[in-house]
């Protein structure tokens, strides 16, 4: 056995971090877009039963990209952790932030003590009483957590999707509006990987969607998702 | 044992294990001091019937619809509990639930120690919910019940010392498109019912009752009429089971289950049944012994030129101004 040659802490992350973040870029996008009367999460994912998005509580919903095996484990202790919270607690005392930061400190220890960082970039959101009331919690690989606003991508491309949401979300949007943005940011990706111009997005059929709200009227469990005959009218309404 | 509120931020291992969908079983593991049941009671009897904990009393639950694909609505559930708690001799509460939602298709009522049932009821209720956010798919409705016998059994131990808990459980089977109804006892024995069933101290009034009150192929109104009827009959004859409260305006907690989901029958429905059930009666009750109580004479006619007709009047102390001798107790 020879001695393994040093390593500097800083390359040693960097290679830790290049290593999750290209297993990240390879998945397709999830985006989450506030409006109106809630926050949409969507994504394309043609599998019915193998979700990206879920939901963790009351007002609580969960969206993730990368190594299913991996957010899926997370998925579900989230889903016990805020139960476990109401249940000994009560259920308004379950919040975005709480589950955030213990998915933060989660995250972080992963990344620096095991052998291999987790690929997953997660985003937890919860809806309020008003739109200034919603949070919207983006954690990275890392354990990075930033407090979001409006709009998240995360995934392949991130940034430049991010970049064009920017330009076209404003807010007090209906949830038709966002859906049609929402669909048109996800087809921007082509199917290998590259960027389409503005205006020539690749078209996406309601059945290769996984969309879902968590919406501000609904009394007590938030999340709803949207399929079927449901997603496809919402996609067909004329916009503004 | 880690709590949420001790853990220094970071998920325990125990939240990322794979493996049940359960989380009762996750409590068990993880913190089974939470779970009904597991806690070591001080004492025998710490709170049998006449102690200090307060009981719940009587359910009542009934089919109604057919399942006939032509009939209107399939086979719907209907079950109803009143809102009495008592505590030996004492009313604990008067506006007390004992009739849940368990799950948008299912609804439990329980009877028996109130403090242990409305736990177990809210872990129930955790239970499906959690099931369904980590499957994402509900429970058949079989699987709801055998859920619900385990969590009875988990709490034998507390049942022993007289703290037992009896629900009743009903819910629409999405897979056989009908309203079926659970019965269970102390050890979690599961039992299927059909038609009609009640649970509680009341429960052999309320069952008298409905077995009179009870038609095939009854509408979803009929079958809330004859659910607080019952529970009425039950009120009636045990001092544990409230009747409706017509000054407080408290009713009992009528809900119904169909392929629509379960439903929560509203105060102004239960009034107006209330209401209709008591003017019956009291129509019911003139019309057999008048404007009085049942025995007592006709104070309009002289006793002299009344005399003792049958030979009962007169029996109950100071009710009969002319009467001597009964006057004392």
């Amino acid at each position: 056995m020879t001695m393994p040659f040093y390593v500097s802490p800083e390359q040693l992350m960097k290679d830790r971090a290049d290593f999750a973040r290209k297993g990240i870029a390879r998945g397709r996008s999830v985006v989450v877009l506030a409006y109106d009367g809630g926050i949409l999460f969507a994504t394309e994912n043609p599998s019915r039963a193998l979700h990206k998005i879920s939901e963790i509580y009351d007002r609580i919903a969960f969206a993730a990209v990368g190594k299913y095996n991996e957010f899926e484990n997370l998925r579900v202790a989230g889903v016990r952790y805020a139960d476990l919270r109401g249940y000994s607690y009560d259920r308004t005392d379950v919040t975005a932030r709480g589950l955030a930061n213990a998915y933060a400190q989660t995250l972080g220890t992963v990344f620096t003590t095991e052998s291999k960082p987790l690929e997953v970039e997660l985003v937890v959101a919860e809806v309020g009483d008003t739109p200034a009331a919603d949070q919207v919690y983006r954690l990275s690989y890392d354990g990075s957590v930033a407090d979001e606003r409006g709009y998240v991508v995360m995934g392949g491309q991130a940034e430049q999707l991010g970049a064009r949401l920017g330009d076209d979300w404003h807010e007090g949007m209906t949830l038709a509006d966002v859906l049609r943005l929402a669909v048109r940011t996800l087809g921007a990706v082509g199917t290998d990987g590259t960027l389409a111009t503005a205006g020539s997005e690749r078209e996406i059929a309601p059945a290769g969607l996984e969309v879902a709200v968590l919406e501000r009227d609904r009394p007590r469990r938030a999340f709803r998702r949207l399929t079927g005959a449901g997603l496809a009218g919402l996609l067909e309404q004329p916009g503004d | 044992m880690t709590h949420p509120a001790d853990t220094s931020g970071r998920l325990p291992d125990a939240f990322l294990r794979p493996g049940s969908s359960s989380f009762v079983d996750f409590l068990a593991e993880h913190s089974p001091d939470l779970l009904p049941g597991r806690r070591p009671a001080a004492g025998g009897a710490a709170g049998g019937p006449d102690g200090l904990s307060p009981h719940a009393t009587t359910i009542v639950a009934l089919t109604f619809g057919s399942d006939d694909p032509e009939g209107a609505g399939g086979r719907g559930v209907v079950m109803a509990g009143d809102r009495r708690a008592t505590m030996g001799n004492m009313i604990a509460s008067r506006e007390m639930e004992k009739v849940f939602a368990a799950d948008a298709y299912s609804v439990v009522g329980i009877a028996g120690s109130a403090g242990v049932a409305v736990e177990l009821v809210r872990l129930f209720q955790l239970e499906l919910e959690h099931y369904e956010k980590i499957e994402g798919s509900l429970l058949s409705l079989d699987g709801k019940a055998n859920r619900l016998a385990t969590m009875i059994r988990g709490n034998l131990p507390l049942a022993m010392q007289g703290l037992a808990v009896v629900p009743l459980f009903a819910g629409y089977d999405l897979d056989r498109g009908t309203g079926r109804l659970f019965s269970y006892d102390v050890t979690g024995g599961r039992y299927e019912e059909h038609d009609h069933h009640t649970v509680g101290s009341g429960s052999v009034f309320a069952r008298g009752a409905m077995k009179k009150l009870w038609r095939p192929g009854m509408g979803a109104d009929e079958a809330v009429a004859v659910a607080v009827e019952a529970l009425y009959d039950a009120a009636d004859d045990d001092s544990a089971t409230g009747g409706p409260d017509t000054v407080r305006q408290l009713w009992p907690v009528v809900t119904t289950v169909t392929s629509e989901g379960v439903r929560h029958v509203s105060d102004d429905e239960l009034a107006s049944v209330a209401e209709r059930i008591i003017t019956e009666r009291r129509a019911a009750h003139v019309a057999a012994h008048g404007n009085r109580p049942a025995g007592r004479r006709d104070p309009s006619v002289a006793p002299e030129a009344g005399g003792r007709p049958g030979g009962q009047a007169g029996e109950q102390p100071g009710e009969q101004p002319g009467e001597q001798g009964g006057a004392r107790a």
